[in-house]
């Protein structure tokens, strides 16, 4: 079991996010589902907790509490609701992250602060409409002013899109050097002439808000630049490994709430005048779903643990992804049909569990990139 | 302004087991919580902190596990824990626990204490009140809600069955909160990370010296013979009557009473 290296304050913290996932985010998943509703009450009061800046260093308001206890946090979110789960998981690792690896002092204190004081939410864009796993082909430039960047192009699919307040984004900075030409900037909204398209309507995690960012010829100070120039390919890469942590912490916590989900309701259901628990079937699924889940959690909990200590994760982290996203899309798959015509209805958690677990495997790399990020280190030499 | 809040660790369930040759409560391997009327009193401190500025400190008299909570409690807001703990203080009745825990506030500074009105798994609610009885301190117990702080005066309402009484009290004095009326914050995840290494000091009686014929079981003069869970004695009877009857037999019913 994890929990039982976990530290004496890393045990209490998920106390904390139990109780809060209980009295705060489990009320409101179905509602933020059904209306796609981006959870804003919930996300207030995550940043007045201090929940916003949990591996963060505690000078700039963070918890300093490392990834594993950031993973236990979105994993516990997305138990109940993985909406809440992206939105914790979108601003943390893929905003706040590449600000504290690669930003300036300067940088920190004018972004990372308010990220995670709670003053601010955060998002990143790298996907456009024509360069999605193929990140070279990114149509978004930013030229070279006197004493700005003038970036136009756009992106798609963002998280967190106009509700955040910063933005983490990468633009061609030299074309002729496909990746290795692109730079990577801090945008806030409210940018003369940085714009959001419409909302997507989408399969699942529908509380969560995705748009397009469109950038029409919008200033950007050259303090924005994150990193060095021609840099952000690699900044990118490094944020997604982080990032997959989080989105396997995510996937771990839909099969997890959905095991429970289906626990509960076989204890409940009698036909044949047994529970349907009492079905050896019922137990035999659960016992294998369980499996998977925990070893997903092993996997989850592994690259954390090596991020925390400071060593290579890449390889694990995209591991874990791959490997929680399958088992989230299995176990609610699984769980559903435990729960027969009832578990189709909306009336019941476990068909949203299954339509919120297919993003796992496709977004911040797809399981195949994933398989690309793997192959890649047991084969480089 | 100090504020000393006394906390207790309770089973969280009502499923309590007794320890049949001393009459007490077993307490091992049960899932423990912060009492609910202590955390209202807890709340009720970190809020006049918030609003007025105080120190908050945590009190609470228990074996070693219930440090865990005093860590909860440093997590959610208070600046300092103090765990009293020695052999000698156990099987103390309410009155031996008033006894130490007024002479471990003694060692402290305080212009106001805290107590829930009564913890779950004893519901005495004689805790409070003995300790300020012991403290020779003025006290108001069943507060419901606490309005402000005036230089040495605090204005709170005290709830009765069927009346409220807004009244003033002169500090240092010493309050019983109900867990109705406030709602204890969580713990703050940033604090919760910063205060986890801050020491807990223990109070033994090695510090405290209080005459062992005072504290403990010999010091307690309650002798518990039996617990037991009392029977409900419910004289409701079900009646399947159409509705006129039914209006007439609830008429007869009213009658024979006046």
């Amino acid at each position: 079991m994890i929990k039982e290296w976990m530290n004496e304050e890393t045990l209490r913290f998920t106390k904390l996010m139990e109780e809060f996932t209980l009295k705060e985010v489990a009320p409101l998943a179905k509602e933020v589902d059904e209306l796609e509703r981006f959870p804003k009450e919930t996300v207030e009061k995550m940043q007045k907790y201090h929940m916003m800046g949990i591996p963060f260093e505690s000078k700039y308001g963070g918890c300093d509490a490392g990834y594993v206890a950031y993973a236990q946090a979105v994993l516990t979110l997305s138990k109940a609701c993985a909406t809440t789960g992206v939105i914790l998981s979108a601003h943390t690792s893929l905003c706040a992250g590449p600000i504290a690896t690669f930003g300036t002092e300067a940088q920190k204190e004018k972004y990372l602060t308010p990220l995670c004081r709670g003053d601010k939410l955060g998002a990143f864009g790298l996907t456009e409409p024509d360069a999605g796993t193929d990140a070279g082909s990114q149509k978004t430039v930013a030229i070279e002013k006197d004493d700005h960047y003038e970036i136009t192009g756009s992106k798609i699919f963002i998280t967190n899109a106009l509700e955040a307040d910063i933005y983490v984004i990468t633009a061609m900075t030299d074309k002729s050097l496909k990746t290795r030409g692109i730079s990577t900037f801090i945008l806030e909204k409210g940018m003369p002439g940085f714009s959001f398209g419409k909302k997507e309507k989408k399969l699942g995690i529908r509380g969560s808000a995705t748009r397009e960012l469109i950038f029409n010829k919008v200033k950007v100070p050259k303090e924005n630049l994150l990193g060095k120039v021609n840099q952000g390919f690699k900044i990118a890469l490094t944020t997604l490994d982080a990032g997959r942590i989080g989105i396997a912490a995510q996937a771990t916590g839909i099969a997890e709430g959905a095991i429970e989900a289906a626990i509960k309701y076989t204890k409940e259901r009698k036909q044949f005048n047994r529970a349907i628990k009492d079905f050896q079937n019922t137990q035999f699924v659960l016992a294998e779903l369980e499996t998977k889940k925990e070893a997903a959690k092993h996997l989850v909990f592994e690259a954390a643990k090596l991020k925390d200590a400071g060593k290579p994760y890449s390889k694990e982290a995209a591991m874990a992804k791959l490997f929680a996203a399958n088992v989230a899309m299995e176990v609610t798959t699984k769980a559903l049909q435990l729960f027969g015509g009832y578990g189709y209805t909306r009336e019941y958690d476990i068909e949203r569990m299954m339509r919120d677990a297919k993003i796992t495997e496709i977004y911040e790399g797809t399981n195949e990139a994933q398989k690309m990020v793997i192959s890649a280190h047991m084969l480089r030499s | 302004m100090n504020i000393i809040v006394l906390v207790k660790q309770v089973p969280d369930t009502t499923e309590i087991h007794v320890d049949k040759e001393t009459g007490t409560l077993k307490r091992a391997g049960v899932p423990t919580i912060i009492n609910p009327d202590d955390q209202a009193g807890l709340e009720v401190a970190l809020t006049l902190k918030e609003t007025i500025g105080a120190k908050v400190t945590v009190l609470t008299m228990g074996p070693g596990q219930a440090k865990s909570m005093l860590h909860e409690c440093l997590a959610t807001g208070a600046d300092e824990a103090y765990l009293i703990s020695d052999r000698q203080f156990a099987g103390s009745d309410t009155w031996a626990t008033s006894k130490i825990l007024s002479e471990a506030i003694k060692t402290l500074d305080y212009d106001l204490i805290i107590a829930g009105r009564q913890a779950i798994d004893g519901d005495t609610a004689q805790v409070g009140p003995q300790v300020a009885e012991f403290l020779k301190i003025p006290q108001v117990t069943y507060v419901e809600k606490v309005h402000e702080v005036y230089q040495n005066t605090i204005t709170i309402t005290k709830a009765y069955e069927d009346y409220k009484v807004v009244l003033n009290a002169k500090m240092p004095c010493l309050l019983t909160v109900l867990s109705d009326a406030y709602t204890l914050r969580y713990m703050d995840a940033k604090r919760l990370f910063e205060t986890a290494h801050q020491p807990i000091p223990t109070l033994t009686n090695d510090t405290l010296s209080i005459d062992v014929e005072h504290i403990g079981l010999k010091g307690s003069p309650t002798r518990v013979k039996k617990t037991f869970v009392k029977a409900v004695n419910d004289k409701r009877k079900p009646l399947a009557l159409n509705p006129e009857d039914a209006a007439n037999k609830i008429i007869e019913s009213l009658r024979s009473i006046s």
